[in-house]
């Protein structure tokens, strides 16, 4: 079988690589702006978000709104580590890939959590309940406050006060909702395309082996998967796992690029976990490529309208029904055939 | 020699009693059918051999392993697979990803593995490959391997579904209303299909169905099922002869 080399997977990769060249080019001769230049980081923290919830809603099947609660969880895991290690780790990349891992950890072992009950939720219901644990998760870490000194860390969930902190060295990391400040700003463009190609790299090859066809197949049919012998539970529990640890990872970058991190409706609040549905669903479920083509152009979208002031939100709502007109109606399709169908289209193969 | 033995089975839902008193001994080979009415509790009996239900009473046991309530998943390790009377295919996997999704518990490699690409990835994917492929040439559907299987003609979903239940390596094969919505050239041609089903893999199979043309065609013996109960039993010429049987379903 000869392969193609312009799949649609490999696509995904080099338009990653592509912009990345293109925007450091840019960078490098000065022709960005300083708007511009606080998005790049963000927009990586999109596009892995998008990326890893299309692995729950577009390989899996499942309906979660409670993404931005995985992301909560990483951010807060991630940035408390550094704050709390400091300068005891002084070369900033360890100290930032330690953070990533342990944000992905901990967002992973959430993910679990959350999961084993919630799994035997279907559709709309299992929305709502992923819906109301971001919210938790974004109110608990608002009434969270931890502190370290010379005898460790302490813990609590009423004020500074209830800390009893030995006041010659406390320090106190995580301030209820005024959050963690100072977090190292470790968080840069080409840190955030690393990780942009890592989740790529795992969730291709995931989609693409014996556990990915396993995925699919819950999703496309329970039963028939079922009779076949495929563990539903365990799969859907592993994509739920994988699925978050992403998130925890992105949340690790967006907690990077901020001095100061806190806990608002807006960042982690369920306005964000549905954003990441428009960019999955706008992209197209189960399309990869399409997740990360959405998430980097709704995100830019605003930015580049705002010298229209108050027509911007509407005009981004109106590109948002336009859009979703063109990907889904079938003459929008044909043309799209037509005309841009050498892009990755998979040739039928007679062997 | 027995290769299904169902002693007692029932199930009741509620104050319905589905399936009652059900005993059907299938032999190694057999190509076994299973008649009656609509709502007689066929398929039931299929939801109950699969583990889909657990039975309220009674016994299975296959190949001398007692698998009455135990997990569907199991009872495919065991050697059960099915098709379903309402096609019950991966629609969006292509038609090879059908089969292969069938090879689940066959070839085994960790998701680790999978993910990064270590070499019994690439190992068992091509036996993967190759199993699958092999399989989709018998059924005559290797041309199609890269179709989404929803875009597959009706008679040719039927046979993938054979297929992907094949592929799990089953001793015992159930197949749940194969011919239905099929016209006679489609039928004539899943005849064939089964027959060669059974002739090449050894295979014992389990089938419901209306088409009398199809069942007296190919199974050698049969149960009628009226109301959850045994109408009549016994070898296909016989039982289609039997009184109670043309009264209850045949008609006259």
């Amino acid at each position: 079988m000869a392969k193609k080399f312009l799949t649609k997977d490999n696509s995904s990769y080099i338009i990653v690589i592509l912009v990345y060249l293109i925007v450091e080019l840019l960078l490098k001769t000065g022709h960005v702006s300083s708007l511009m230049k606080g998005l790049l980081v963000p927009l990586c923290v999109y596009v892995i978000l998008a990326v890893s919830l299309n692995i729950t809603v577009g390989i899996l099947g499942e309906l979660s709104l409670g993404h931005a609660g995985f992301m909560c969880v990483g951010a807060f895991t991630g940035a408390f580590f550094s704050r709390y290690v400091g300068d005891a780790i002084a070369f900033g990349y360890l100290r930032f890939a330690i953070a990533v891992i342990l944000g992905a950890l901990v967002a992973a072992i959430f993910g679990i959590i959350i999961g084993i009950p919630v799994l035997r939720l279907k559709g709309d219901y299992l929305a709502i309940v992923t819906l109301a644990f971001g919210e938790i998760i974004k109110n608990v870490v608002n009434v969270l406050y931890v502190g370290k000194d010379i005898n460790g860390l302490h813990i609590s969930m009423k004020d500074t006060a209830s800390l009893n902190l030995d006041a010659a060295s406390s320090d106190i990391i995580i301030k209820g909702a005024q959050g963690i400040t100072g977090t190292p700003k470790d968080s840069t463009f080409t840190i955030g395309i690393l990780l942009v190609l890592i989740t790529l790299f795992v969730t291709l090859n995931l989609i693409h082996s014996r556990t990915g066809r396993a995925i699919m197949a819950i999703r496309d049919n329970r039963i028939a998967a079922e009779s076949i012998g495929i563990n539903i539970t365990k799969y859907k529990l592993l994509t739920f796992t994988i699925s978050a640890a992403f998130a925890g990872v992105a949340g690790v970058l967006y907690a990077h690029n901020l001095a100061s991190l806190t806990a608002l409706p807006k960042n982690f609040g369920y306005n964000m976990s549905i954003m990441i549905l428009v960019f999955v669903v706008l992209g197209g479920m189960g399309n990869i490529r399409g997740s990360i083509i959405s998430a980097v152009i709704l995100t830019l979208l605003p930015e580049l309208l705002r010298g229209l002031n108050d027509y911007r939100m509407l005009i981004y709502s109106i590109v948002l029904i336009v859009v979703m007109i063109f990907s889904w109606s079938p003459s929008a399709k044909a043309f799209r055939e037509r005309y841009f169908g050498f892009l990755g289209k998979k040739k039928k193969e007679v062997s | 020699m027995a290769l299904l033995e169902v002693t007692d089975l029932g199930i009741s839902f509620g104050g319905l009693r589905a399936v009652d008193d059900f005993n059907v001994i299938i032999n190694k080979g057999q190509l076994y059918g299973l008649i009656g009415p609509n709502g007689a509790g066929k398929t039931t009996i299929f939801n109950l051999l699969t583990g889909v239900y657990k039975p309220t009473d009674g016994k299975i046991v296959l190949d001398g392993e007692n698998i009455t309530g135990k997990k569907t998943v199991d009872i495919c390790k065991a050697g059960i697979a099915r098709t379903f009377q309402n096609i019950r295919l991966f629609s969006d996997l292509t038609v090879l990803d059908n089969v292969k999704a069938g090879l689940h518990n066959e070839y085994k490699y960790s998701t680790i593995s999978g993910i990064f690409r270590l070499p019994s990835y690439f190992s068992n994917e091509k036996k993967i490959n190759e199993r699958a492929m092999e399989l989709l040439k018998v059924f005559d559907l290797d041309r199609e391997a890269d179709y989404k299987a929803s875009n597959l003609p009706y008679g040719k979903q039927r046979k993938l579904e054979i297929a992907r239940a094949l592929v799990t390596n089953p001793k015992l094969l159930l197949l749940d209303e194969p011919a239905a919505g099929m016209n006679p050239n489609e039928t004539a041609e899943l005849m064939e299909t089964i027959r060669l089903v059974r002739d090449r893999f050894d295979m014992t199979i389990l089938l419901i169905e209306h088409d009398m043309k199809l069942v007296s065609g190919i199974c050698e013996k049969l149960t009628v099922l009226n109301f959850g109960q045994v109408l009549a039993q016994g070898e296909t010429a016989k039982v289609l002869k039997d009184p109670k049987v043309i009264t209850a379903y045949l008609g006259e």
